[in-house]
């Protein structure tokens, strides 16, 4: 641990990062609490914890975004101040964000030498970044036409550019954030290969994750974070996953939902071949058509950005601004308004549609209202919470005390700013909003993203009860596991289509990969399939084979 | 949690804002030669030293106080109307005209009937930035302070071409009939016997803007429609989500917006000049974005802010009419106070963050 410090001896390799009592705190949050890890140089380092553990933090104080509030930083045996990314960068460390930091608009080769021109004039440096991608391309199964715009390719093609540009900058250190939250099984898997090449050339490599699995499958040794803490540092092969769960939680934790087989009734929502051109005349959604039923939940796999959040907000009532919404959805047999006044979000809850949407911050809550505010949002206009022209506050503050109660929302203090809040009590918040108003079809995207282990259970458990009630629930998320776990029946979206249906219980991660990389037949699929094709919406680039879904329902 | 607490955040903030304003004008005022300290006194007994200098304070006050409102509650739509002269010239038109066309059988009724075309007149000129921000998404920003401008030509154009008497040479409406004359605040202090303010301007509209200022509060924080201006300010996407449309709320709260503005007009032009002059805002509207910023968009604060800009208005005319400090140096020191309290805001914000942050951690520990 102490070694490679100043005056002991130094050792044959040191070690490639070296963090020695790193403290940082927001405030009054701790968000990192005297971290010490040692990563050896050539080998993969995960680190694993659940939302807000820290990190994110700790990331971005060895990138220099940050700078610690005590403790000290050696990178290669060195003592370095890290005070900026440009300090970073040349230290030798790249970093790959869970949000890509791409200039859309530019081309591939751009984004490579963005911040990392030779010289006032580009040409020389694009031919430069040209050869050397090339050379990278080979080495490490990083393909990626150089002069397409970021904007044409998928996401799985995004985060190649991304590694790219560290590697072209010579990072030996390279950390990556959540990224196989992006891709399908197989593209993970390729990005693996590709980690796994990169280590064997001498690289070390930080993965940030909140995946048992892929901590198992790839890393060498894992650190565990709880509460701003460094909880163990152990070597992977030594670990199981339930011992890293617990780690991670504090306490045992249950990683399967107990839910009965389905009792399906009448269909609740019918949906007819839903088309939407967003502002940009990009068809978003391609001729969707499904139903669900009562008493069933339906999940939506597909990697994000397939075209999920536009069907989930086009159903909610609030369709991004500009896009023309054609085809057919009806709600307990009758139709609703796909465009013009009527087929705003209001209108879909007093017809029984409840909506948790996948993006609580920006969508499901005011984050600088009251909890008790919140509890109110979207239903303010109802008798219950209204009084004439007024608010009824005693109203909503007295449904809001229940409630916080009824989903032990944490602290208990309807006063309390939403953004004061941890993502999982925020997300309570918005559930039991939504849940109880007990509607006919609950809309709910991305249930548990950045929501901790305890709350996850929770959530789940109140999903399947209102099923049970015999409501319809529509589950979109991009963990596979959570689809797999919580669904009566998966649907799996790919470029704005359904592919294919699939029971749950007689499907595998692998097929649904395959489904979500647009592959449909998924009984002779070759080994390599299951990747993406590189662009972002293949419907849209005929020369190229373009998936079709299989036969409609 | 919140980074300090609210006294810091909403009284020590502006103090030490305003004291920072104040000590540059204080040296500026030195750097010219003359005593800072025979600068302030002037302009505290002019303006509030006595009932006289308090008469035309609280005049100006009143202005502020609509055009104040006016900004704040545009703003807490996340929209940035400074179009706030503009549609209180419009009020004064939709004033005069309310007073010369009308014959009204007592003020009082006249002074709700102002208030109303001030209102209308000043909610339908922000009404056209309003709708094309809706539905156009052209900036509002850009469209309200281009409104000021053609505000500006449309009142020349009332004044001069249809509004003058026959045979007046002054770009002026004609004077309004005596029974829509506002009682001033001498008056109703002269009522139970109390000599206060001669010959000063300040008038009965002064208890409208303050009942402006609690219906804007009511509104703001007590009614739905309130909750969706909040709502749909602090997030569009959230609104939209929530059913509330963006259109709607854009409209309505630049009617309010403007309404407000215009609703000034009942106290320069009614209260004060009693007939329609070309400028009659006098830069009020302007004045109304520094007392919103000032005033942190609550009604209370906009008032206290209103205040602090009467004094200043008023202690600056002293300041020139009593010392050789240039007029120029007046608008220096005003704009040193719309800097620090408005756009420097950040500067004193932020070292008082750390300060009460630094002092909890202490404490805790």
């Amino acid at each position: 641990m102490k070694s490679g410090g100043p005056g002991s001896a130094p050792q044959s390799v040191a070690p490639a990062i070296e963090l020695v009592g790193i403290s940082k705190s927001f405030g009054p949050v701790q968000a990192n609490k005297d971290i010490n890890l040692t990563v050896a140089r050539g080998s993969i380092h995960g680190i694993i914890g659940e939302n807000g553990a820290g990190k994110s933090t700790l990331m971005s104080i060895l990138y220099g975004f940050y700078k610690p509030d005590s403790g000290e930083i050696r990178i290669n045996g060195k003592p370095i101040q890290i005070t900026d990314s440009m300090t970073a960068i040349r230290a030798g460390i790249g970093m790959v964000f869970q949000h890509f930091k791409l200039v859309r608009n530019f081309t591939v080769l751009e984004n490579i030498i963005l911040g990392a021109e030779d010289g006032p004039m580009l040409r020389p440096s694009l031919a430069r970044a040209r050869t050397r991608l090339r050379e990278l391309a080979e080495e490490y199964e990083l393909q990626v036409d150089p002069d397409e715009t970021i904007d044409e390719l998928s996401v799985g093609h995004q985060q190649r550019v991304e590694i790219l540009k560290a590697l072209y900058r010579q990072a030996d250190i390279l950390i990556l954030d959540e990224p196989t939250g992006v891709l399908t099984p197989a593209e993970a898997d390729h990005l693996f290969r590709i980690l796994n090449g990169l280590r064997d050339e001498g690289k070390t490599i930080i993965l940030i994750t909140h995946k048992l699995r892929e901590i198992m499958e790839i890393t060498d040794t894992v650190s565990v974070m709880r509460r701003g803490e460094m909880v163990a540092s152990v070597s992977t092969a030594e670990t199981s996953p339930e011992e890293l769960a617990e780690l991670m939680v504090g306490r045992k934790v249950l990683l399967e939902v107990d839910k009965s087989p389905a009792q399906p009734g009448d269909p609740v929502l019918e949906v007819r071949d839903l088309r939407m051109i967003d502002d940009e005349k990009v068809e978003r959604i391609r001729g969707v058509s499904f139903d669900i039923r009562a008493g069933e939940i339906v999940g939506i796999a597909g990697v994000s950005g397939n075209g999920q959040t536009q069907l989930l907000e086009l159903l909610g009532g609030f369709p991004e601004n500009g896009a023309q919404v054609t085809g057919e959805i009806r709600l307990n047999g009758q139709p609703l308004d796909l465009s013009g006044r009527h087929s705003d979000a209001a209108t879909r809850r007093a017809r029984g549609i409840g909506h948790v949407p996948e993006d609580r911050q920006d969508e499901g809550l005011i984050m600088d209202f009251a909890a008790w505010e919140n509890v109110a949002f979207g239903y303010h206009n109802t008798p219950e919470y209204s009084n004439g022209i007024w608010l009824d506050r005693k109203a909503i503050r007295a449904d809001a005390e229940g409630k916080i109660e009824r989903f032990d929302v944490r602290p208990p203090n309807p006063e309390l700013a939403a953004r004061n809040f941890s993502g999982g009590n925020q997300q309570k918040i918005v559930v039991a909003r939504e849940v109880e108003r007990n509607p006919d079809l609950l809309l709910i995207g991305q249930p548990t993203r950045g929501v901790d282990i305890g709350a996850i259970e929770f959530i789940h458990k109140r999903i399947v009860e209102l099923r049970d009630a015999g409501k319809a629930v529509l589950l979109v998320s991009v963990e596979l596991d959570e689809i797999m776990s919580l669904s009566d029946r998966v649907l799996v979206m790919f470029d704005g289509m359904i592919m294919g249906e699939r029971d749950p219980e007689a499907t595998s991660a692998g097929e649904l990969g395959l489904l979500m990389a647009g592959v449909t037949d998924t009984e002779n699929a070759p080994k390599e399939a299951g990747v993406p094709p590189e662009h972002g919406h293949p419907a849209d680039h005929p020369d190229e084979p373009t998936a079709a879904p299989e036969g409609r329902l | 949690m919140d980074k300090m607490p609210k006294w810091a955040d909403v009284i020590l903030t502006p103090l030490i804002s305003l004291f920072l304003a104040f000590a540059i004008s204080a040296l500026v005022i030195l750097a010219i030669g003359e005593s800072p300290w025979e600068a302030l006194k002037t302009m505290v007994t002019g303006a509030l030293g006595s009932s006289y200098g308090w008469g035309f304070t609280l005049y100006y006050t009143t202005n502020f106080i609509f055009t104040g409102l006016a900004v704040a509650v545009a703003y807490h739509a996340s929209l940035f109307n400074i179009g706030g002269e503009g549609q209180a010239g419009l009020g004064g038109l939709g004033v005069a005209l309310v007073c010369l066309f009308i014959p009204w059988p007592h003020w009082s009724l006249a002074l709700l009937g102002a208030i109303a075309g001030g209102a209308l007149f000043g909610a339908a000129w922000a009404y056209i930035p309003a709708i094309l921000q809706a539905k156009r998404g052209s900036h509002i920003v850009i469209t309200t302070i281009m409104f000021n401008f053609i505000a500006a030509a449309l009142l020349n154009w009332a004044l001069v071409n249809w509004l003058r008497p026959v045979g007046s040479m002054d770009p002026a409406s004609a004077n309004f009939p005596a029974a829509t004359h506002l009682p001033k605040i001498t008056d109703m202090f002269a009522g139970v016997g109390i000599e206060w303010g001669n010959h000063t301007p300040a008038n009965v509209t002064f208890f409208v803007a303050l009942l402006a200022c609690v219906g804007v509060w009511l509104l703001i924080w007590r009614t739905r429609l309130g909750y969706e201006i909040r709502a749909f300010g602090k997030s569009e996407t959230a609104a939209r989500y929530a059913g509330i449309s963006p259109t709607r709320i854009t409209v309505i709260a630049m009617l309010i917006s403007g309404g407000l503005a215009g609703m000034m007009a009942t106290n320069n032009v009614m209260g004060e000049a009693e007939r329609l002059v070309l400028n009659n805002v006098e830069g009020a509207g302007f004045i109304g974005i520094a007392v919103a910023l000032m005033g942190r968009n609550h009604p209370f604060g906009v008032l206290l802010a209103a205040l602090l800009f009467g004094f200043l208005y008023q202690g600056g005319g002293e300041l020139a009419l009593w010392t050789s400090i240039p007029r120029e140096l007046i608008i220096v020191i005003q704009a040193l106070v719309i800097l620090f309290t408005g756009a420097l805001d950040n500067m004193v914000r932020m070292p008082l963050e750390r300060f009460f942050t630094a002092r909890r951690l202490g404490k805790r520990a």
